[in-house]
């Protein structure tokens, strides 16, 4: 872990659907470079805390600053906080009616205002470094799942955010595509990108994480280390959850 | 037997001499056909599109005024405009007021129609987009209208051409499209044969109509 200010800093993040409190309180500070990986049952708030960092969610009460800038100011121009946050989706969300390299310029066009040469120059760059440089003029219909997942990445990357967040990124893809989009994001790492990964791909927590975080019942209830997290967790019911799912 | 049907609807001099009437009744129908089919789509497509923001008083107003103008017979609508609202001062031709008794008709099932295709476009669409970084409305440009226009091109041209074909309502108050034609000319001659030359005018007219629609569907019909 380095000591270099953070980019996503969260702060007594509350949320509630209705009744139903999801989040209850939770602090986290992702920092330049680091993987954080979070983990825990679901209903948990892995997903809400996620998309509460974008404001996908409104928050409840709580702060959240990206880059040092309030999210939840008024006033806070919230699609250029957006550009600098990355998300990838469960069920990657392309659009059906462009192709790989229209979803992957659309917003480079149209919120960066960038022309359709420079923005395809930079559209081939990020479908490139997903290992998708040859699939530029597929449609989403065309392409395998882990294929239009590396899209979803590519289309995320193509902004140059400063963090990427992974909301179960590989829950809906046919255990042997998963290893493709893994692969991704291990390079990702390895070439310095932040992330926040929600994921149940535990082996890859295991290799790739800087640190783990469990959360239960809307709280983060421990974090650390994967080899401390999951070898030697102090709360008895992280142990479970991983006995649980550890076929 | 043949002969006198022959002669009682195909009977050529009659036609001949109507025929400079319905071809200016066809040129006459042609333009308030299209006039309603512009400033109809247009007008449901923006109505859906404000519905979109989800303004509570504003979409209750929408859906009010939508389902009166879906309920309503048009042509109710169009002998209220002509001959009811000059009493309150507001007076048009039969022929604006035929257009635009069509043309809200036209919009309001369009809007619905519209509205319909925007919902039908998953959520995650939105998410996704708007996780980019483009606003509300760039979403709806360009990521969410393009989806939704799709699925509603089949119910959009059977409904248009029903409305279209709805022009003839405009003979009740005289506008001088083919069927106003045709009738005058039955009247005149006490032969409907000018009435023939109405049905083949409509069919010259609308048979490409239906064609279009079927190669707009086929054209933006795309798989998943």
């Amino acid at each position: 872990m380095n000591d270099s200010k953070p980019i996503l800093s969260v702060r007594g993040l509350h949320k509630s659907f209705g009744a139903l409190e999801v989040l209850k309180g939770v602090d986290l500070d992702v920092r330049p470079r680091e993987l954080v990986f979070v983990i825990g049952p679901s209903g948990s708030g892995k997903s809400t805390l996620l998309r509460c960092c974008n404001r996908l969610e409104e928050p409840g009460s709580g702060s959240i600053r990206v880059e040092g800038v309030d999210i939840m100011a008024p006033g806070v121009n919230i699609n250029a906080v957006r550009r600098r946050i990355g998300m990838v989706f469960q069920q990657f969300n392309l659009y059906p009616h462009l192709d790989a390299l229209g979803n992957v310029t659309l917003a480079l066009r149209k919120v960066e205002g960038k022309t359709r040469a420079v923005a395809e120059t930079i559209g081939r760059g990020a479908l490139a470094r997903v290992g998708l440089a040859e699939k530029a003029a597929a449609y989403p219909n065309e392409l395998s799942g882990g294929q239009q997942q590396r899209v979803a990445i590519a289309r995320a990357l193509a902004l140059e955010p400063a963090i990427l967040l992974f909301d179960e990124p590989t829950s809906a893809l046919d255990p042997e595509l998963v290893g493709s989009v893994l692969n991704v994001m291990r390079e990702l790492r390895e070439s310095g990108m932040t992330m926040v990964v929600v994921s149940h791909e535990m082996r890859f927590a295991r290799s790739a994480a800087d640190r783990v975080i469990f959360m239960d019942h809307g709280a983060i209830l421990e974090q650390g280390l994967p080899e401390k997290l999951f070898n030697a967790p102090d709360h008895p019911r992280i142990r479970d959850f991983l006995a649980s799912i550890e076929h | 037997m043949f002969a006198r049907f022959a002669d009682t609807f195909f009977n050529l001099e009659v036609m001949q001499q109507y025929l400079p009437k319905i071809i200016e009744g066809f040129f006459v129908t042609v333009q308030l056909a299209v006039a309603v089919v512009a400033a109809g789509l247009t007008t449901g497509l923006v109505l859906a599109v404000v519905r979109a923001f989800r303004v509570r008083l504003l979409n209750f107003f929408i859906v009010i005024a939508v389902d009166m103008l879906r309920a309503l017979q048009p042509l109710v609508i169009i002998i209220a405009f002509y001959f009811a609202l000059p009493n309150v001062g507001v007076r048009m031709s039969a022929f604006v007021a035929t257009w635009l008794a069509l043309a809200l008709v036209l919009a309001a099932f369009a809007e619905e129609i519209f509205w319909a295709g925007i919902l039908a476009v998953p959520k995650g669409q939105w998410e996704a987009a708007r996780s980019t970084g483009l606003g509300f409305l760039a979403t709806l440009r360009y990521v969410v209208l393009p989806q939704a226009v799709r699925i509603t091109i089949p119910p959009l041209t059977n409904r248009t051409i029903a409305i279209t074909k709805g022009t003839a309502l405009g003979a009740v108050v005289a506008v001088g499209e083919i069927l106003y034609q045709a009738q005058s000319g039955y009247s005149f001659s006490y032969n409907p044969s000018p009435l023939t030359l109405g049905a083949l005018a409509y069919l010259v007219l609308f048979v490409p109509v239906v064609w279009f629609g079927r190669w707009v569907e086929t054209r933006f019909a795309w798989k998943r």
